[in-house]
């Protein structure tokens, strides 16, 4: 039985605990056994709480054998990125500055699992304070993706997709910022789900933009990801900028699966020069596929988004440099004092801190994000980015008065090898071309598999974006292609990967 | 490098001769919420260090800000108090600097989009000739919402400061605190009178936001707290025309830590001064924040202001904008109080104290005290004696304020109200306010206690009287004598026989009735 358990969907696992067939204690123990086998090679973990995971579980054991009303996904394991609040367990977004911190209270996202009885596995790797698209900026070590060890998992989230690819955990929580979500979905053939801004709390993730970051479910179905967005959706008075409204009906919208008379824009400047003909290939086949279930297809046109990845690299930075301050070794942290000098300032230990706690990427971006903020640029810089802002938000306002959704290639290409980019920042920076938008907007954008390409065997991804709020349409849409895909693969996608060696076995 | 070396200063008089004074005040206030700008934490003062912290209020990764709503009527009510517009649409904004205190290196604050702006504040000055008062108005440039810093406690050092100190602490509870920063605009035309200025408007200021009911406006536990700008430009005229309008702005220094009346008025007099000196040398003002020092009355150079400071500031992501409707920016118009200055007219009136009387009382922040005190029942009269004599004199004696005693404005009225039925003399009725403030309970429970009463027994004291009179024969001659002045040496044996407890009119009738 364990051996099967972590291939199943969290919806069957949901089942199968509700049945009474399986324990949460099983499911979990099979998971960190899982774990304890492949993430060696994968790394996708960077800490792993099984104390904490069992003794939810058997918490939950016990209050279904007693007969007590559970939350439907109550028992079934999850995997949190590391840049998520966690009480008791360490959180360090990746990065050195963080090392050993362990926080003292849970974000409102956690304390939502915890209360719905969704023991955490543990805390998953990422790109150092979600700055970056392949995992490799992460201080303790890229993660690799299931598909191909040598290649990157995506990033800022690629611990949590990869987690899920690997079959490490049925669910798992990432944060997208520019795409830190849906990217790695894309590349290793899983789910991720951008929702709606304000429509999951922010309070107790690690800033890197807050006009920018959404946390949202990374899973391996449209259904499951609509269930765990049930789970962490909704207001919470602790984040001002929380929507005061209930969450969509994402699992409804799931289970329905209808397209039906639906609207679908193609953007029209998204996926076209830059992108790989594999990603090219298999989104047009998508979209083929919706047309043929009744959706009415047509080119939509986004000019504004040739200018997204400008403002984005200004915004965020501009906003990240102020954010991340507060790492400066006097309250929390890593304190490095600096060398030479023998009776230091409380100036020179933060400088001396800042300059060994944080990677080149974060330095790059926090520089870049005072200067474009300094006085006498910011008008130029900051200001003219809001601009652009404004302007791809009208943009989007404009296409959703033609369609309801729009769809786009997730990424411009399949997973590359690591160590390809990590010289090149600009390249780097283009793998989230088609995702941006999304979060300057704030709009709900998924991505989900699409197939592989044919030139190099390896996922692809499609993303759709929809109207502020209205997140349903992303599980109605994506619910029906995934239906319609897997019965063109006689399977799932991710069956097609490679198994990964198991130690230990 | 800080000087020690004390500064040249120019005699106040001659600086004022030949050059024309401008401030700029900076007021900060504390917000009297019970819990801070952006989180559920509690303000009190005084609680163990770092006991009144969250993540929030801390800083810590991945919290956020919430704002204080009654922090935001606060804000509204004393805009609106200093007949300022409220924007119905304004923004929070990061104000980016690193400091140890400030758990996020960046101030929540407000920037180009403050809530309320464009106001005026009128404040009572002495009469430029004569006696009495006249009205100056002081222009407000805005009034904005922010919230506290922690407070650092530098230690091992010689000054306090954090150069020399062998360590530092810091105490988070201030931290989140909500402030309102109340800025006006260059305040001109003082002259002379720019220091009496200065602190008519604090101290104007002061009473209209405990009139407002929204701070304790204690300037001495930082409540309040001014910064004190002031700049010099040469004096071609009258302060108050068109010419001296027309002459442009001096470099100004930015006095920090003045904490009480009295130091608002002699940092910005000192800084006239000093400004003088260097100009009359030919020298250039530095631009730059100056430390007041209360003990030695001068101040002292900080750190240097050039416009290379950059807060980059930017608005805040993590909170929406506050925008109030027009209808509860009116309801909150509707709670405002009567303005402090027609409040004192009317209370002057009432009370029929002189101009000088109600000056007194007002500086010394007695005005509510008395005010309920006479609603309690006390003679205007008797209020003011009381609290400006009795209780004002313990007070400056101890280094309190006269409201830390636990004596109400009820006590006053009771023992007043004991004086005026004959029960006690002052004498005594002192006696029951040391009881009163000692916490022996109401000034009738006190001088139940203690025995404190005028003897109404004429026996006893005719007794007092006879024993007295026989002890002093040849006083006793001189009155029956005719020397009828003498009588006051028994008045007193009696008195002390009867333990200060009698009628000291009454022991006189009785002596000149036995003797003449």
């Amino acid at each position: 039985m364990n051996t099967d358990i972590t291939r199943a969907s969290a919806a069957s696992l949901a089942d199968l605990l509700a049945r009474g067939e399986v324990s949460s204690t099983e499911v979990v123990q099979a998971h960190l056994d899982r774990i304890g086998a492949v993430d060696g090679d994968v790394h996708a973990f960077l800490h792993v709480d099984g104390e904490g995971a069992l003794a939810a579980a058997a918490d939950v054991d016990r209050r279904r054998a007693a007969g007590e009303d559970l939350h439907v996904l109550a028992g079934v394991p999850i995997a949190v990125k590391d840049v998520m609040a966690t009480k008791g367990m360490p959180t360090t977004c990746g990065s050195r500055i963080l090392q050993g911190w362990v926080p003292p209270y849970d974000a409102t996202l956690v304390t939502k699992l915890r209360e719905a009885g969704l023991p955490i596995l543990g805390k998953t790797n990422m790109d150092e304070f979600a700055m970056g698209s392949s995992t490799e900026h992460s201080a303790y070590g890229p993660t690799h993706n299931p598909w191909d060890l040598d290649r990157i998992p995506g990033g800022s989230g690629g611990g949590s997709s990869a987690a899920v690819a690997a079959y490490e955990a049925p669910l798992a929580i990432g944060t997208d910022t520019g795409g830190s979500i849906r990217q790695p979905g894309a590349v290793t053939g899983t789910v991720g789900v951008k929702p709606t801004y304000g429509g999951v709390s922010r309070y107790g993730l690690v800033a890197l933009a807050s006009s920018l970051d959404q946390a949202g479910p990374v899973t391996r179905t449209v259904l499951d990801a609509a269930l765990l967005h049930s789970v962490i959706g909704g207001h919470d008075p602790m984040d001002s900028t929380s929507i005061d409204a209930p969450v969509p009906p994402v699992v409804e919208a799931a289970r329905r699966a209808d397209v039906k008379g639906l609207k679908v824009g193609v953007i029209k400047e998204l996926g076209g020069e830059g992108y790989q003909a594999g990603v090219r290939a298999r989104f047009d086949e998508a979209v083929a596929l919706l047309e043929g279930a009744g959706a009415e297809v047509v080119e939509v046109s986004a000019p504004s988004f040739d200018y997204a990845l400008a403002a984005y690299y200004l915004i965020l930075p501009s906003e990240a440099s102020s954010n991340l301050a507060k790492f400066d070794a006097m309250r929390y942290g890593l304190r490095v004092l600096p060398e030479g000098v023998s009776d230091p300032s409380a100036e020179q230990v933060m400088a001396a801190t800042r300059d060994a706690g944080f990677g080149d990427e974060v330095k790059r971006r926090i520089i870049l994000g005072t200067y474009a903020l300094s006085s006498g640029y910011y008008d130029a810089y900051y200001g003219q980015a809001q601009k652009v802002r404004r302007l791809i938000a009208n943009d989007f306002a404009k296409a959703f008065e033609q369609v309801d959704v729009l769809v786009s290639p997730t990424s411009p290409t399949t997973a590359f090898k690591l160590g390809d980019k990590l010289q090149d920042p600009m390249s780097m920076y283009l793998q989230d071309v088609a995702t941006i938008p999304a979060n300057l907007a704030g709009v709900p954008g998924m991505s989900l598999p699409s197939g592989l390409a044919d030139e190099d065997g390896l996922p692809t991804g499609i993303q759709v974006l929809a109207p502020a709020t209205k997140d349903e349409r992303l599980y109605g849409v994506g619910a029906a292609l995934e239906a319609m895909l897997l019965e063109k693969w006689g399977g799932p996608l991710l069956a097609k990967a490679p198994e990964l060696g198991v130690k230990g076995a | 490098m800080t000087t020690t070396v004390t500064d040249e200063v120019v005699d106040y008089d001659e600086a004022i001769k030949r050059y024309d004074p401008v401030m700029g005040l900076e007021v900060h206030v504390e917000l009297g919420t019970a819990s801070k700008m952006f989180c559920g934490c509690a303000t009190g003062f005084g609680a163990e260090p770092n006991s009144q912290v969250c993540p929030v209020c801390l800083g810590l990764p991945g919290a956020l800000p919430v704002v204080n709503e009654k922090a935001v009527e606060s804000a509204i009510r004393i805009g609106l108090a200093l007949n300022c517009s409220i924007a119905p649409w304004s923004r929070f904004a990061r104000k980016n600097y690193f400091y140890p205190d400030m758990p996020k290196n960046f101030q929540t604050s407000q920037y180009d989009e403050p809530i309320a702006a464009g106001g005026y504040l009128d404040v009572q000055v002495p009469a430029e000739s004569g006696p009495g008062t006249e009205t100056f108005r002081v222009e407000i440039e805005r009034a904005h919402m922010e919230e506290d810093t922690g407070k650092s406690l530098h230690v091992g050092g010689a000054t306090g400061r954090i150069h020399g100190a062998d360590h530092s602490l810091v105490d988070y509870n201030r931290a989140g605190i909500p402030l309102i920063e109340i800025v006006t605009k260059p305040i001109t035309g003082a002259g002379k009178r720019a220091p009496e200025v200065a602190r008519a408007y604090v101290a104007a200021l002061r009473d209209l936001l405990r009139a407002l009911d929204v701070s304790d406006v204690k300037m001495e536990q930082g409540s309040l707290r001014c910064d004190a700008n002031v700049s010099l430009r040469p004096r071609v005229g009258d302060p108050t025309s068109a010419e001296q309008a027309e002459v442009p702005l001096g470099t100004r220094t930015e006095t920090k830590n003045v904490n009480s009346l009295r130091s608002v008025e002699r940092a910005v007099r000192y800084e006239i001064s000093r400004h003088a000196a260097v100009l009359d040398a030919g020298h250039k003002i530095t631009q730059e924040t100056r430390h007041w020092h209360e003990d030695t009355g001068v101040t002292t150079a900080g750190r240097e202001k050039s416009d290379a400071e950059d807060y980059r500031y930017f608005p805040e992501p993590d909170l929406v904008p506050v925008a109030p409707s027009a209808e509860t920016v009116e309801a909150l118009r509707a709670t405002l109080p009567e303005p402090p200055a027609e409040r004192r007219a009317r209370l002057q009136s009432d009370w029929g104290y002189s101009d000088l009387e109600m000056r007194d009382v007002v500086n010394a922040g007695a005005l509510e005290l008395i005010e309920e005190t006479v609603t309690a029942g006390a003679t205007p009269a008797a209020a003011r004696k009381w609290w400006l004599g009795e209780l004002a004199r313990r007070a400056n004696a101890q280094g309190k304020g006269v409201e830390d005693f636990g004596v109400t404005p009820a006590h006053v009225a009771e023992l007043d109200g004991l004086v005026k039925a004959g029960r006690l003399n002052d004498n005594l009725a002192r006696q029951v306010l040391d009881g009163v403030i000692a916490g022996e309970g109401t000034p009738t429970q006190v001088a139940d206690a203690r025995g404190l009463e005028l003897v109404q027994d004429d026996g006893a004291l005719e007794a007092a009287v006879d024993k007295v009179i026989d002890a002093n024969p040849d006083v006793a001659q001189k009155i029956r004598d005719g020397k009828v002045q003498a009588a006051g040496a028994l008045i007193g044996q009696v008195m002390k026989e009867m333990k200060g407890q009698a009628d000291a009119g009454k022991a006189r009738e009785l002596i000149l009735a036995k003797l003449t």
